[in-house]
């Protein structure tokens, strides 16, 4: 049991991480010497430089969304060690999952906004093409989803 | 008559020609410098105006309007003789409004439903016999496409929106589990 305990936290943990590091780093679309980000948008040439990001409204619900689901899946990790704690035994951690589903869900609103509306804020070039950032993005949506539905399967035991 | 009394005659005259003959200063006029307004939306353009004089019923207020990139100044509001005549066949044509009251010092106007050709340069001049000197007061109006947000309106109502949301879901289903749980034990104890 201990070992399907760690495991849990582990994925949840992964998860977490793949959260942050999309949202934090600066690599969403990359053009040859140039990544646009949520952010900012950095130029790596003869010299490296950074400005910020365009004030669209699109990109900021992008942002929103990310913000949001990393703020989920951080409040679910807390509550997760709550209920193991406090839950009868036989309960089900059902408000853990709620909160790692809908953090799934918000990462794939924000992704999916991203990959629709991007043309608005970046002109796309032809080797214009989705940077590490964007794929983990992609890559956390099913692992929290994942992570949520055995939550909210996983009985409490001893 | 004695030098003394020729004395207090003339200074009693000196002063009274003081008094008689008092300093006219010119009449100030007032307006805001910039005024910004958004397309088809409506602007008050307020000339406040102050005059050593009293409000005479010859006074006069005239706007004029100078358009941006233009060397023309055309005349678009006139008042005099208590009695405001607005432009109806110009640019302005069904557009102004006369917001102001001479006795209260106050010479407004205000525009409706700007338009982006709105933007320039507008000048008040008021004239109060017999006190007509004096500089008139220019307002420059800027016309916005749109209302540009702030950066951050929409990214902090999302994050707010949906965390209020999400909050006030649990709290509801924590609520309507309590009070089930209270219904089902005083029910079983109905029971026993």
């Amino acid at each position: 049991m201990l070992l399907l305990l760690l495991g849990i936290i582990v994925l949840h943990v992964t998860v977490l991480v793949l959260l942050f590091v999309s949202t934090i780093v600066s690599q969403w679309l990359v053009n040859g010497e140039h990544a646009a980000d949520l952010w900012q948008n950095c130029t790596s040439g003869a010299s490296f430089h950074c400005l910020a990001s365009s004030s669209n409204e699109w990109l900021q619900a992008v942002q929103a969304m990310m913000i949001l689901s990393v703020i989920f899946s951080v409040l679910s990790l807390f509550l997760f060690f709550c209920q193991l704690f406090t839950l009868t035994k036989g309960g089900r951690f059902y408000i853990t999952g709620v909160f790692q589903i809908l953090a799934g869900l918000c990462v794939m609103s924000g992704a999916a906004i991203f990959t629709v509306r991007h043309t608005d804020w970046h002109q796309a070039s032809e080797n214009t093409s989705y940077g590490f950032a964007y794929i983990l993005a992609w890559l956390a949506f099913p692992l929290a989803l994942a992570s949520g539905i055995i939550y909210v399967i996983l009985r409490k035991r001893e | 008559m004695s030098p003394r009394a020729t004395r207090r005659l003339l200074l009693a005259a000196g002063l009274l020609a003081a008094l008689g003959v008092s300093p006219v200063s010119p009449i100030h006029v007032y307006t805001p410098r910039e005024v910004y307004g958004t397309v088809g939306s409506r602007v008050t353009l307020s000339c406040s105006f102050w005059s050593s004089e009293w409000i005479s019923e010859d006074i006069s207020i005239t706007w004029h309007f100078q358009a941006e990139g233009s060397r023309d100044s055309i005349s678009i509001f006139h008042y005099a003789k208590g009695q405001p005549y607005i432009d109806d066949v110009g640019t302005f044509k069904e557009r102004m409004e006369w917001a102001g009251n001479p006795r209260r010092r106050d010479g407004s106007i205000v525009i409706h439903s700007l338009e982006p050709s709105d933007n320039g340069t507008f000048t008040c001049d008021v004239k109060n016999p017999p006190d007509i000197v004096g500089k008139s007061s220019q307002v420059t109006l800027y016309v916005l496409e749109k209302v540009p947000t702030r950066y951050g309106v929409v990214l902090g109502s999302v994050i707010g929106g949906v965390l209020l949301l999400v909050a006030v879901l649990v709290a509801l289903v924590y609520v309507t589990r309590y009070c089930w749980r209270r219904r089902q034990a005083v029910l079983q104890r109905r029971l026993r």
